[in-house]
């Protein structure tokens, strides 16, 4: 516990502040809506047949003048892509930085064993996530509340939870390369967050490239889709609980081992 | 009775690269132990071993009796360790950082550092509240000590524990080993200030590139048979097997002799000298005499 409560104390400052930024801009964009809503109607069909483009991004199939396929493609960015970053930060420095800045020299010769500093680690990034995610649903769910919006609860609920779990595995994919590495731990993170947006992007512009869908978690996390389907594919995310356990089972399989210089 | 530190053909590469090779040292419990070689001869590699850090490519090591790889959780409890290099988390108190180590400590003891942790802090002229980003070298090295010592470990591990320490806070922190010494505990330190090992230590191993050179007590270390022959008059010094670290400056020259007195002396008298002084080497010099590479051979690599 002395450990997942110093990690939380460590990562306050950037989860206040990457909590603050998703949430606002969430709430911005729904509270904007109204006023796009009036000018949507005829835009619509524009948006929704630009093609590839529209195909990018799910708005062939979503439909912007309703709430929800707005707020899907919206929330979809933020949430979708802020989300990822912020959960790639987290697992992807959780082991680096310690080594970096030479603080796992401290951390590793105190009478705690390995697998137990990772299960704290482990539960602090699982602890922040859900902080974050909470947030950002109240926030979410208030103005909504405020623009008079219903949307479907049963959707909504999936597309919040989806982008939960795309967090989550790439919070522990991160983990486990975080376990491998030393230095540049930030870039890396971010450019593998990046990868898996465009990956996703790059799926839903051409069927050729349609295993990527089971390679990045984007894939389920796909708003248009949930929104049609009503459900999240359970195939991308059984792919994607793969992915992240293998993460974490990397990441216990070399640090237990690992020569910490 | 157990070694505190045992250690039997202890091996560490790092990739091709070496670490140590082949070290065997015993380290008596209550012992006040100097661990002497020169920057990368393989001190902190050999500590960071024992601590678990690294894990070994060959050998093994004991703590208390216990193998390190087994018995980590268990033996890093009894242990006190100041790395060489301080660092702890830059936006945190000094505070802060003596009680997490402490809580850390905590789960696997369940008493309290706190007035120890107090003790410590005033002995050294710590202050508590400030971050450790703000901290020199120096202050670092005080917050170190602290963590290492406030659990009042069975055994103290000490990487270059000196370096940065002002003059007054290095005999201060020497005496508060020595009452640790005296309550029981073992102290194992590394170093390559020769002067201080020889003031505080009873015993000393000297390590050279990865190989353990000596380990005895420091008397014995200083009775090498060696002489320091210093003559005037002379261009060559004499022609003896055993003379080694040849120095001139002007007409002066000295040189290390550590063969039979008769011969030495029967060649002296054939030289036409004008002055010659035979004196005990000092310790200092011993060590740089293990260090430099014309020392007894701990084998080489290359053929």
């Amino acid at each position: 516990m002395t450990l997942l409560k110093h990690e939380l104390r460590q990562g306050r400052n950037a989860l206040c502040i990457w909590t603050l930024v998703i949430a606002s801009m969430t709430a911005l964009c729904v509270l904007i809506y109204p006023e796009i809503k009036s000018q949507m109607s005829a835009v619509s069909g524009m948006f929704s047949n630009m093609g590839g483009f529209s195909a990018a991004f799910g708005m062939d199939k979503l439909n912007f003048g309703e709430f929800l396929g707005f707020f899907g493609v919206e929330c979809g960015n933020i949430l979708g892509l802020g989300g990822a970053f912020f959960a790639a930060l987290l697992g992807i420095q959780s082991l680096a930085k310690e080594e970096k800045d030479g603080t796992a020299e401290f951390l590793l010769t105190h009478p705690v064993s390995r697998s137990k500093i990772l299960l704290q680690k482990l539960s602090a990034l699982f602890l922040q996530i859900v902080i974050l995610n909470a947030a950002v649903i109240g926030m979410t769910l208030l103005s909504v509340a405020a623009i008079g919006e219903r949307p479907d609860p049963g959707t909504l609920s999936l597309l919040f939870l989806a982008y939960f779990l795309l967090q989550l595995e790439t919070a522990a994919v991160c983990f486990g390369v975080s376990a491998f590495i030393r230095n540049g731990a930030a870039v890396i993170g971010l450019g593998m967050a990046a990868l898996f947006y465009f990956l996703n992007i790059v799926a839903n512009l051409t069927q050729k490239a349609g295993a990527f869908k089971y390679i990045t978690p984007f894939g389920y996390a796909e708003s248009a889709d949930i929104i049609f389907d009503r459900s999240i594919n359970g195939r991308y995310l059984a792919a994607g609980t793969v992915f992240a356990l293998l993460g974490v089972a990397a990441a216990f399989f070399w640090y237990r081992k690992k020569d910490v210089r | 009775m157990a070694y505190a530190v045992q250690t039997s053909s202890l091996t560490k590469y790092y990739g091709k690269a070496r670490g140590i090779i082949d070290l065997s040292l015993v380290v008596e419990e209550g012992d006040f132990f100097g661990f002497i070689g020169p920057n990368g001869a393989g001190k902190s590699t050999t500590i960071r071993t024992l601590l678990g850090l690294l894990s070994p490519t060959g050998g093994t090591a004991k703590i208390f009796g216990k193998n390190i790889l087994t018995h980590k959780t268990e033996l890093l409890a009894d242990i006190g360790y100041m790395p060489s290099e301080a660092c702890f988390y830059q936006n945190r108190k000094v505070r802060e950082i003596i009680k997490l180590s402490a809580d850390l400590r905590g789960a696997a003891r369940g008493k309290s550092c706190e007035p120890e942790a107090a003790r410590l802090c005033e002995r050294l002229k710590l202050d508590t509240e400030k971050k450790i980003g703000e901290l020199s070298l120096g202050n670092r090295k005080k917050v170190s000590v602290v963590c290492a010592l406030q659990h009042k470990p069975r055994l103290c591990i000490l990487d270059e524990p000196t370096s940065g320490l002002d003059p007054l806070m290095q005999r201060e922190f020497y005496q508060i080993l020595e009452e640790r010494n005296r309550e029981g505990a073992t102290v194992f330190l590394s170093s390559h200030v020769l002067s201080e090992v020889q003031r505080h230590c009873r015993h000393a191993a000297v390590i050279r590139e990865g190989r353990l050179l000596v380990s005895d007590t420091i008397e014995n270390l200083g009775h090498t048979g060696a002489k320091r022959v210093t003559v005037r008059g002379l261009h060559e010094p004499p022609r003896l097997e055993t003379v080694r670290d040849v120095k001139k400056s002007g007409d002066t020259m000295t040189f290390l002799y550590s063969g039979s007195p008769k011969e030495l002396l029967a060649a002296l008298a054939s030289l036409p000298l004008t002055d010659v002084a035979i004196a005990e080497p000092d310790l200092e010099e011993i060590f740089l005499h293990y260090y430099t590479p014309d020392a007894p051979e701990p084998d080489k690599e290359e053929p």
